[in-house]
C-alpha cells in the first residue's frame, strides 16, 4: 500500500505539472483530490489495516496529500497568473489612439484682453463701469469739454441717429455720466465698451470697436499719480521689464495731455519691426481731466483733480498676439477665435 | 505741416544739429514728428548743364541729341523732353549718378548715339509732380540762366534740405507756420529766434485812393486790410522762393501769388491777391452770399453758394469764397500790373462751415478754422507788400484800406508755482517756470510770488491756468515727472454682481463648447427686427455707410447666422458661438433707445465629434435646450424656467419653444426654419436667445446646504402609453404633483413610438425617487404615493400603463 502510494503521488505531481490550464488542473485536483479520488479511497480503506498501521499509514497518506496539494497550489498560483497576462496581453490599447477630446469653447480676443485690464485695475481697487452706447451728444462731446463746432469733433466723425443722439465714438460719456451720478465723491472707475466711427473698414479701421478708458477724481489726485499708474498697469501688460515714457499730446477732455510710450516688448528698446524701429511703442492716451469737464459734471476743479487714460483693446491684442488685420476681430471665424484657447497666466 | 530745416534756419539757428535728434526733441516736448524726409535722397553726381547744341536724333523723332556743357568738359547727351532746347541751362545727372526712384546713371547708346547721362525734370529729382510749376510739369527743368555749368544742382534746387512732417494735434494751429515752429524749437534749444525784417519804401499814392472797402458782415469779418501794389511785373519767382514752396508742399504758379502763399507759409496768415484791373469796380465788399448765388474758383468749378456763406466781392458780384478760395474772374494772370493785397481774420466757425459745404479744403481754410494770429494780420500783408516790391517790381501805394473790429488783447493767466507743483506732483522751482516760460517767449511777470501771464496771441491754446502747467511740463521734461500712485480712501473695487454673473456666463457657456463671437451692432433693415423677443421701433442712422450697416440691431441671431455661415462656407461643418450684446429697442423718452443685453448662441452640424469610438452626434434641439438649461441651474434660476411650444418667424415651426422664467417670457430657443437654412446655405442649425439684463438681475436666495441624505431612497420605473400630442412637460406636472413631498425627483429614461405602440401613440417610461429625509420610507408608504401618480396619469393624461 504504501508503494501503491508512492506511485500514486508520483501520478498526481507528474499531472499537476502537465496541467497548461486552471481547468485541467482543476481536473487533476479533483481526479486526485476530490471526494471520489484515489486519496479519499485509500483513507477510506484504512479500516481494513491492522490497528497498529493505521496510525503510520494515516501519516503517510496526509503527507502525500500535502505535497500534492502544495504542487496543486503552486501550480495553480503559476497557471493563474498566466492566465491572468494573457488577459492583460489581449486588453493592451493603441495608447498613441486620440483622446475623447472636451470641448470648449474660449473668450474672443477683445474679452481676453479687456478683462486682464479690468482685473489688474479691479485689484487696485477700481470698479467697472458701464453706459449707453446709443448717447447723447451732450455726454459724447459737450460735457468733454467738445462744444458744437468745436474743430476737434472732426476728428472723430460719428453715426448720427438724431441731432442731440449718435453712437458713442468713445467709452468717455461713461465717465461724464459717473462723475455726474456720484455728485462729488472720489472716484476710481474703469469704463470698457463697444465704440463706432463713421470710417471705411479695412486692415486698420473698423466702424465698430472697442475702448477702455479709466478715471481717478479725487483730492490732490496729480499728473505723478497718473504716470506711476501707468507704469504699474504697463509692466502688468507687457511685462516687468517695460518702460514708459509720456509725450504732449492734445485731447479736448484732459490738460495736460499725453501719449504713452512703452519700451517695444519684442526687441526691448534695440528697434525692430513691431516699435518701427524706434524702440517704442504707442499704447494709451491719458491726461488730466479737464477742469471744464470737472465743472460740467458738478466737481469743484479747485477742490478736486484727476485724471484719465483710455486705450483700444484692439490695438493691445494685435500688438500682443501679432494680429495685423482688425477685420479679424470682426469676422468671427472659428479657426481665428478658437486660437485664442490657451490660458494664460 | 512739413517743415524745411532750410527754411527753419533763416529764423533759428538749427545749424550742426542733426535732423533726427531735432525731431526726436521736437516729438518729446509737444509736437509729433511723424517722418523724417531727406530731399537728396543721397544723389550724387547732379550738376548744371548747358545746352550748346540740340539736334534731332536721325534715328528717332522725339530724340535729341545735345552736347552740354557740364563744366569740366562738353559731352553728349541724348534727351526726349519735347521742351529742350539750345541754349538753356539744365539739370544733368551725371554717369554714376542714383536717382530717387533708384535709376543708376550709365554711359549708354542710344539708337546708335552715345549719351553720357541724363538732361533730368524735377520729378526725377524726387519732387512730386503736382508741386511741379505747370510750365515744367510735362518735360525737363530748365534753370535760370545765371547758374554755372558744373555746379551742384541740388543746392540750387534746395534739395540739400531736410523736411521734418509734423503730426499737429488740433489746439496746435500755431505750428502752421514758419515761425511757429521757429518759437517752438527757438524754446526747445534755449534760443532766440530772428522775425523778418519789414521794410520798405511806398509811393506817395494812397492805397484808401485807389481801393474802397466795407464789411457788411463783421462778426464773421471782423478785420479786413487791403494794400495795394501797382507796377508789378508777373514772372516766375526767385528759385529759392520757388524751392521753399515746394518743400512746403506748394506748388508755385508765378511771384504774385509765390508771394502770397510764402507769407501764408511764414506767418500762418492766409493772403489773397485780386488783379485791381479785373476787379473792375475799384471797390472790396464783404458781405454773405445770396441763397443760391454762383461764383468760378480758381479750379474752375462752378459753385452755387448758401446765405450764411461769406464772400467777398467787387461791390456786384462775389470775387471769392472768403477763406476758402478766389475767384477765377480776378485771378492774377501774367499781364496783372496792380495787385490788390487781403489780408484778413475770418470767424473760425464761419469757414469751417462754409468750407465744409462747398467741399473745398485749403492751406487757408484750415488756418482760417483754427483761429489765425489777430495780431499779425496786418504784418502779414506789410510782408507780402516788402516781398512784392522786392520780387516782382512793384511800387507799393502808401497805406492800407482797414476795416478793424477784432479784439486783439492777450488772455491773462494768473497762476502760482505752488499750483503747477501740486497738479504735478513736482518740485519745480520759480526760476525754472520763468525760464522757460521766457524760452517759449511768454510774457511773465512774477508778482507776489505769483506768475502774471500775458499768454501770446499766437498761441492760442493758452487760455487757462492747466494750459500754463502744460507749457511748464513739457518744457520741463515729462521723463521728469516721478511715479506715485493716488493717494485716496481705498476702495475695494471690484465687480458689479451683474458683471460677475455675466461672466459665469460666459464661462459656463465656453465650458459647454461655444466660442464668443463679437458681432456688429449696425446691420440692414431686413435683418434689424428679425428673431427680436420684444417688439418695438428700430433705431436708424441719419446717414448711414452703407444700406447693410444702417439700423442697430433688435436681435443677437441675424449675425452669429452670418457668422455661421462664413464658417460653413469654409468648410468649417461644426460651429458654436454664442455672444453677448446689446439690443436697441424703441425711442424712450429721452431720445436713447432702451438698450438690453441678451445673450444668444448658434449650433450647427456636429455636437459630440469621437468618431473612432463611433461616438458622434449631430447637434439638436436638445442640446442647444440643455446648454439653456445648464446655463440657468449654473445662476440658480432652473425652479422658474419653463418652455413653451412657440411659432416664431424665421423658426421651426415644430421645433422651436418660447422660454418662461417664473412666467415672465425671457427667451427662445429652437431650429432656424428650413427655408431660411437654406437661404443662407446651412444645414440644420439652432439658436437661441435670452434677455441677458432679466436673467443676471433676478435675485436668488442665499445658497443654503441640504443635509446629505442620511437614508436610503426608494425607485420605480413606470411606463405609459399616452397620445402622441401629449408633452413629457405635461405629465412630469402630473407627476410631481400627484407626489407629494415624498417624490424627489422624476427622470424620463425612454420615448419610444412605432411598433408595438398603436398608431397615434407614444410611449415614455419615467423613474421615480421616493425618498423621506427623516427615516426610511416604508414599502406601504412608496406603494400609496406611487398609486396616487398612477392614478393621476391616468385620469388626467388618459395614460395607459405599460407591462
Ligand atoms: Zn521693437
Amino acid at each position: 500500500m504504501e508503494q501503491q502510494l508512492q506511485q500514486l503521488k508520483e501520478e498526481a505531481l507528474t499531472k499537476i505539472q502537465d496541467a497548461s490550464t486552471v481547468k485541467e488542473l482543476n481536473d487533476v485536483r479533483v481526479a486526485y483530490l476530490g471526494k471520489k479520488g484515489p486519496i479519499t479511497d485509500l483513507l477510506k480503506g484504512m479500516g481494513k489495516l491492522p490497528a497498529e498501521e493505521r496510525p503510520k499509514m494515516g501519516a503517510l497518506v496526509n503527507v502525500v496529500r500535502e505535497v500534492v496539494t502544495e504542487s496543486l497550489e503552486a501550480r495553480m498560483t503559476l497557471l493563474e497568473e498566466e492566465a491572468i497576462n494573457a488577459q492583460l496581453a489581449k486588453e493592451a490599447i493603441d495608447v498613441t489612439l486620440p483622446g475623447r477630446p472636451i470641448q470648449t469653447g474660449n473668450h474672443h480676443p477683445l474679452t481676453r484682453v479687456v478683462e486682464e485690464i479690468e482685473d489688474f485695475f479691479i485689484s487696485m481697487g477700481y470698479e467697472i463701469a458701464e453706459g449707453p452706447e446709443v448717447e447723447k451728444d451732450y455726454y459724447n462731446f459737450e460735457a468733454l469739454n467738445l462744444p458744437k463746432g468745436h474743430p476737434a469733433r472732426d476728428m472723430q466723425d460719428s453715426f448720427y441717429i438724431s441731432e442731440e443722439v449718435l453712437l458713442r465714438t468713445h467709452t468717455s460719456p461713461v465717465q461724464a455720466r459717473t462723475m455726474e451720478a456720484k455728485g462729488g465723491e472720489a472716484i476710481k472707475i474703469i469704463c470698457p465698451g463697444k465704440v463706432y466711427r463713421r470710417d471705411n473698414d479695412d486692415a486698420t479701421h473698423s466702424h465698430q470697436f472697442t475702448q477702455i478708458e479709466g478715471l481717478v477724481v479725487g483730492e490732490n489726485i496729480k499728473m505723478s499719480d497718473l504716470k506711476g499708474t501707468l507704469d504699474l498697469f504697463a509692466k502688468k501688460m507687457f511685462g516687468a521689464d517695460r518702460e514708459i515714457r509720456l509725450r504732449p499730446s492734445f485731447f479736448p477732455f484732459t490738460e495736460p495731455s499725453v501719449e504713452m510710450d512703452i519700451s517695444c516688448f519684442k526687441c526691448g528698446g534695440d528697434g525692430c519691426n513691431v516699435c518701427k524701429k524706434t524702440g517704442w511703442i504707442e499704447i494709451l492716451g491719458a491726461g488730466m481731466v479737464h477742469p471744464n469737464v470737472l465743472q460740467m459734471a458738478g466737481y469743484d476743479p479747485a477742490a478736486v483733480t484727476g485724471f484719465a487714460f483710455g486705450m483700444g483693446p484692439e490695438r493691445i491684442a494685435m500688438l500682443k498676439n501679432g494680429v495685423e488685420d482688425i477685420r479679424h476681430f470682426y469676422t468671427n471665424d472659428v479657426r481665428f477665435i478658437s486660437q485664442f484657447h490657451r490660458s494664460e497666466a | 505741416m512739413l517743415v524745411s530745416t532750410k527754411w527753419l534756419n533763416e529764423y533759428v539757428n538749427i545749424n550742426g544739429i542733426n535732423p533726427a535728434d531735432l525731431a526726436e526733441k521736437i516729438t518729446r516736448s509737444g509736437i509729433e514728428v511723424d517722418s523724417i524726409i531727406d530731399r537728396s535722397h543721397g544723389m550724387t553726381n547732379v550738376v548744371v548743364g548747358y545746352v550748346k547744341e540740340c539736334v534731332k536724333h536721325p534715328e528717332a523723332d522725339k530724340l535729341n541729341i545735345c552736347q552740354v556743357d557740364v563744366g569740366e568738359e562738353t559731352t553728349q547727351i541724348i534727351c526726349g523732353a519735347p521742351n529742350i532746347a539750345q541754349g538753356q541751362k539744365v539739370i544733368v545727372a551725371r554717369p554714376g549718378a542714383v536717382l530717387p526712384g533708384g535709376m543708376k546713371i550709365k554711359k549708354a547708346k542710344l539708337r546708335g548715339e552715345e549719351s553720357n547721362g541724363m538732361i533730368c525734370s524735377l520729378q526725377e529729382l524726387g519732387i512730386e509732380g503736382k508741386l511741379v510749376a505747370k510750365a515744367y510739369a510735362e518735360g525737363i527743368y530748365v534753370l535760370p540762366q545765371d547758374t554755372i555749368p558744373g555746379e551742384n544742382a541740388l543746392p540750387l534746387l534746395g534739395l540739400d534740405d531736410t523736411v521734418l512732417e509734423f503730426d499737429l494735434t488740433p489746439n496746435r494751429s500755431d505750428a502752421l507756420s514758419m515761425l511757429g515752429v521757429a518759437y517752438e524749437v527757438g524754446a526747445i534749444l534755449s534760443q532766440g529766434i530772428a522775425l523778418p525784417k519789414i521794410d520798405f519804401t511806398e509811393s506817395a499814392e494812397k492805397a484808401e485812393d485807389k481801393l474802397k472797402l466795407r464789411v457788411d458782415a463783421p462778426a464773421d469779418n471782423p478785420m479786413y486790410v487791403a494794400k495795394v501794389v501797382k507796377n508789378i511785373k508777373v514772372a516766375e519767382s526767385p528759385l529759392w522762393l520757388q524751392n521753399y514752396l515746394m518743400a512746403a508742399g506748394v506748388r508755385p504758379h508765378n511771384n504774385v501769388v509765390d508771394i502770397t502763399n510764402y507769407v501764408l507759409m511764414e506767418y500762418g496768415q492766409p493772403l489773397h491777391a485780386f488783379d485791381y484791373d479785373r476787379l473792375g469796380t475799384g471797390e472790396i465788399v464783404v458781405r454773405h452770399a445770396e441763397e443760391g448765388e454762383k461764383i468760378t474758383t480758381l479750379d474752375d468749378t462752378e459753385r452755387t453758394l448758401n446765405s450764411h456763406n461769406l464772400v467777398i466781392t467787387n461791390g456786384k458780384e462775389p470775387v471769392a469764397i472768403a477763406g476758402v478760395m478766389g475767384g477765377a474772374n480776378s485771378e492774377v494772370h501774367n499781364g496783372t500790373t496792380t495787385v490788390v493785397i487781403e489780408s484778413a481774420y475770418f470767424a473760425p466757425a464761419s469757414v469751417r462751415q462754409t468750407s465744409k459745404e462747398v467741399g473745398l479744403r485749403s492751406d487757408a481754410s484750415t488756418r482760417f478754422e483754427k483761429g489765425v494770429d489777430p495780431n499779425r494780420v496786418q504784418e502779414a500783408a506789410e510782408r507780402a507788400a516788402q516781398l512784392m516790391a522786392e520780387l516782382a517790381g512793384g511800387e507799393v501805394l502808401s497805406g492800407s484800406v482797414i476795416v478793424d473790429e477784432l479784439d486783439k488783447t492777450a488772455e491773462r493767466i494768473t497762476i502760482s508755482p505752488d499750483y503747477i507743483n501740486s497738479r504735478l506732483g513736482m518740485k519745480i522751482s520759480m526760476d525754472d517756470m520763468l525760464s522757460i516760460l521766457e524760452r517759449l517767449k511768454i510774457p511773465t511777470e512774477a508778482i507776489n510770488g505769483q506768475l502774471v501771464i500775458e499768454a501770446p496771441t499766437r498761441r492760442q491754446d493758452l487760455r487757462i491756468k492747466e494750459d500754463i502747467i502744460e507749457e511748464v511740463a513739457r518744457m520741463y521734461g515729462y521723463d521728469e515727472i516721478p511715479k506715485t500712485l493716488p493717494v485716496s480712501e481705498s476702495t475695494p473695487g471690484g465687480l458689479t454682481p451683474y458683471q460677475a454673473k455675466r461672466r459665469i456666463v460666459r464661462q459656463f457657456l465656453e465650458g459647454a463648447g461655444l466660442y464668443q463671437a463679437i458681432t456688429y451692432s449696425l446691420t440692414s433693415k431686413e435683418q434689424s427686427q428679425a428673431y427680436a423677443l420684444e417688439t418695438a421701433p428700430v433705431t436708424e442712422l441719419l446717414m448711414p455707410m452703407s444700406e447693410e450697416r444702417s439700423i442697430l440691431r433688435q436681435s443677437l441671431i441675424p449675425h452669429l447666422l452670418d457668422a455661421t455661415t462664413y464658417n460653413v462656407a469654409r468648410r468649417i461643418d461644426s460651429v458654436a458661438l454664442y455672444e453677448t450684446g446689446s439690443v436697441f429697442l424703441g425711442e424712450e423718452e429721452d431720445g436713447l433707445p432702451r438698450e438690453v443685453e441678451h445673450v444668444a448662441a448658434v449650433l450647427t452640424g456636429k455636437w459630440v465629434d469621437h468618431a473612432w469610438q463611433g461616438e458622434t452626434k449631430k447637434v439638436d434641439f436638445f442640446v442647444m435646450k440643455g446648454i439653456v438649461e445648464g446655463m440657468m441651474e449654473r445662476l440658480g434660476l432652473l425652479d422658474g424656467l419653463a418652455f413653451e411650444q412657440a411659432a416664431i418667424d424665421g423658426m421651426h415651426p415644430g421645433r422651436t419653444a418660447n422660454i418662461f422664467l417664473n412666467g415672465e417670457r425671457i427667451g427662445l430657443v429652437g431650429q432656424i426654419h428650413p427655408t431660411e437654412q437654406k437661404k443662407r446655405d446651412l444645414k440644420e442649425t439652432y439658436v437661441m436667445e435670452l434677455n441677458l439684463e432679466r436673467i443676471l438681475s433676478v435675485d436668488t436666495d442665499e445658497l443654503l446646504y441640504a443635509p446629505v441624505p442620511r437614508f436610503p431612497s426608494i425607485s420605480r420605473d413606470i411606463a405609459l402609453v399616452v397620445d402622441s400630442g401629449t408633452s413629457a412637460g405635461t405629465l412630469e406636472a402630473i407627476i410631481r404633483k400627484a407626489g407629494g413631498k415624498l417624490l424627489k425627483d422624476v427622470k424620463l429614461f425612454d420615448l419610444y413610438e412605432g411598433n408595438n405602440v398603436e398608431e397615434g401613440k407614444k410611449s415614455l417610461a419615467f423613474s421615480m425617487t421616493y425618498f423621506d429625509p427623516e427615516r426610511t420610507l416604508t414599502d406601504e408608504e412608496v406603494v400609496k404615493a406611487h398609486e396616487k401618480v398612477l392614478n393621476a396619469l391616468t385620469n388626467d393624461a388618459d395614460a395607459q400603463l405599460r407591462g
